[in-house]
């Protein structure tokens, strides 16, 4: 059982919707990230999304592909990334940490290695975009095996046909990006996605995660009211890019996770 | 080896999409449907012979193929050894091989119901193929094309607005063909029922590089009957030479030789400025190491990190940080040899054409070139060499002027 199996089986016995914040590391450089990151659990956040800044994130809108770019510039890197995670954990030892990004800064460093360095550092998860379960064998069953989750995200494309094969090899939750596009786009309508979310969840125990799009804190409690809980990225990066301090970046978290919560 | 008949060099990509470890499918699981459902209409497309008609006469009577193949009198006297032939892809409609995939591609998205096409393009040329088809059928056509390159090769977006298309310029990174990429990317995860990917060359996720190798493999079929009815019955080349950005032009030239053994063949990387660590070229093979982009394992140019690094080439089509994975995996396997021509070069062999052959080629051809100036006057007469003269450079006539420092004064 992973941290965030038992947050998310804390979070079900309580009857309350679970708030996941994305942040990109080092962004706008490593000591105000982790500033952030250090204050997310006590803005009321359950699961703490940290993107790895890659030059080429294809599923990113702007907002996110800017904050990436940030970091590079600033020369974030991969090492530096799981430094951050292992400053965290010095002091918050139960907040599940889940990576999110690309393959080719992983694949670059070596699986193996990566794992080891990932679960050293006390990551607890793994979201990484471009590797569909076709390409299980590169890093979704050795990170199983190393005992960090693998989290897969389905889409409105995502069909019944397919559905088993996304959901086979995910463990965690279930990230269901409720449009077709990139991060930062246009949010769905809450009525329109209860019944995606409904059809993966009589096929799979796993809590139900929606994301993509939600900017407000009314967003942030319809959107949880139909699922086990929603994800808030490019509304956050925003802040952060608009040269927001760490309290009022806090701040705005802390609304979006009482929306979520009030859910 | 091929001629056991057991193991072949043409039976890639496996189910998996891979050719040995490179290729795959690293998509988002917006897209993985997506392109699952394209494999399985291509495949299905690939055995019916209506899908082959319907090509064969665009091609003879929209693109004016067989595209010749042009003994090179002066140019081989010039350089005093073997004997050069040209595949005059350069005389294609739209003055580059890109069509030859671009109508498969058209002709398949029409047959799937989709009616907006969408392209990246750096060079231009891709992006006017497209942007040609399009207004043939009358679909709707963007473009996608890095900021950097719209700039430098602006009479190909004035050509593609006149054809009707919508011409992105591509500001995310830095403006290049694989940021124009991404965008096309994410303009596909956007509108995923009614768009096409057309993708300009043998890269991207399965099954695009077999699926753009098998439309660009006219080219070397036609080479295969050309060269044996000018010299014989029978008459292989001796060795095959094409540019390589991605890769398309030199798969559509090779891949109906892979299993003749006595076929050299050599791609020409684009080495800029130097193949040294300032990474001032695009030579992926030579100056790269193996890494995941745009839906594929392949070589590719990247620092110790795993971040993408910008290449650089005087020329737009082939300055690309990567290059097709079965080009990838025929390097690692030994079966073709890769090289880089430097900017330098190509402009020596750009200038040799023009006054030897009458040809203006394009700059991405002019580094093929190059290096046979460099083999050909140490082979004997016999050798023959098929290079890929596969575009023209009327494109290109603004950035070698500027080279060369005569003022065009516009
Ligand atoms: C004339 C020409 N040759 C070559 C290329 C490079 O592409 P590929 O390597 O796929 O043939 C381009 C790309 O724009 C081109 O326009």
């Amino acid at each position: 059982m992973t941290r965030i199996d038992a947050k998310f089986a804390a979070l079900r016995a309580e009857g309350k919707k679970g708030f996941v914040a994305y942040m990109m590391a080092g962004d706008p450089d490593m000591a105000t990230s982790l500033a952030i990151m250090q204050g997310m659990p006590g803005a009321g956040v359950d699961v703490i999304e940290l993107g790895m800044p890659f030059t080429d994130p294809m599923a990113d809108g702007p907002t996110i592909q800017l904050a990436g770019q940030r970091a590079l510039e600033g020369g974030q890197t991969l090492q530096m990334t799981l430094d951050m995670v292992a400053a965290f954990r010095a002091t918050d030892t139960t907040t599940p940490i889940v990576l999110m990004g690309y393959y080719n800064p992983i694949y670059s460093r070596g699986v193996d290695r990566f794992l080891a360095d990932a679960k050293a550092a006390g990551i607890d998860g793994l979201i990484v975009v471009d590797l569909p379960p076709e390409e299980d064998d590169e890093l979704c069953l050795p990170a199983q095996a190393a005992g960090l989750n693998f989290i897969r995200l389905a889409t409105p494309t995502t069909d019944a046909k397919r559905l088993p094969t996304v959901l086979q090899n995910t463990s965690g939750f279930v990230y269901y990006v409720s449009i077709t596009g990139i991060t930062g786009a246009a949010a769905a309508e809450a009525a329109h996605v209860a019944p995606e979310v409904a059809r993966i969840k009589a096929a799979t125990d796993l809590p139900v995660i929606v994301g993509f799009g939600i900017r407000t804190p009314d967003n942030a409690r319809d959107i949880a009211g139909i699922a086990d809980g929603c994800v808030v990225g490019s509304a956050i990066v925003a802040e952060i890019a608009a040269g927001k301090s760490v309290d009022q970046v806090l701040a705005f978290v802390k609304g979006l996770a009482d929306g979520a919560h009030s859910a | 080896m091929a001629e056991d008949g057991i193991n072949s060099f043409m039976t890639g990509p496996d189910d998996k999409g891979r050719f040995g470890q490179f290729g795959g499918r690293f998509v988002s699981e917006t897209l993985m449907p997506l392109i699952l459902e394209l494999e399985e209409r291509y495949e299905h497309a690939k055995t019916d012979p209506t899908f082959w008609a319907e090509m064969d006469w665009l091609w003879q009577h929209y693109v004016g193929r067989p595209s010749p193949l042009y003994y090179a009198e002066r140019l081989t006297e010039a350089l005093g050894g073997a004997k050069i032939y040209l595949k005059r892809d350069e005389l294609n409609h739209t003055g580059a091989h890109k069509i030859n995939n671009v109508l498969g591609q058209i002709i398949l998205a029409r047959r799937m119901g989709k009616t907006r096409i969408i392209a990246e393009t750096g060079a231009g040329q891709h992006g006017v193929a497209t942007a040609t088809v399009c207004a043939k059928f009358g679909l709707q056509c963007v473009v996608y094309m890095g900021a950097h390159d719209v700039e430098r090769q602006a009479p190909n977006v004035f050509r593609m607005k006149l054809l009707g298309a919508t011409v992105v310029p591509v500001t995310s990174g830095r403006g290049t063909l694989k940021d124009a990429m991404n965008d096309a990317l994410r303009d596909w995860v956007t509108n995923v029922r009614d768009t096409f990917y057309c993708i300009g060359t043998v890269a991207g996720p399965h099954p695009y590089p077999a699926m753009v190798r098998d439309f660009q493999s006219i080219i070397g079929k036609e080479v295969r009957w050309q060269l044996a009815e000018q010299e014989g019955a029978g008459r292989l080349p001796d060795t095959l030479i094409a540019a390589i950005g991605g890769g398309s032009n030199a798969m559509g030239l090779f891949y109906p030789f892979l299993d003749d053994p006595t076929v050299n063949i050599i791609g020409v990387e684009a080495g800029g400025r130097g193949v040294d660590d300032r990474m001032e070229h695009c030579a992926s093979l030579t100056g790269g190491r193996p890494g995941v982009l745009h839906g594929n394992r392949t070589y590719l140019l990247q620092d110790d990190d795993g971040q993408i690094l910008e290449g650089y080439s005087i020329s737009a089509g082939l300055d690309y940080p990567g290059i097709g994975p079965e080009h990838a995996w025929l390097h690692d396997i030994g079966r073709a040899q890769y090289v880089s021509i430097t900017d330098k070069e190509a402009l020596e062999a750009f200038q040799l054409s023009c006054k030897l052959e009458g040809i203006i080629p394009a700059l991405e051809p002019a580094h093929a070139l190059a290096h046979v100036m460099k083999i050909a006057p140490t082979l004997p007469r016999e050798h023959i060499i098929v290079m890929n003269m596969c575009g023209r450079g009327d494109k290109d006539i603004v950035t070698v002027a500027k080279h060369l420092g005569f003022d065009m004064k516009v």
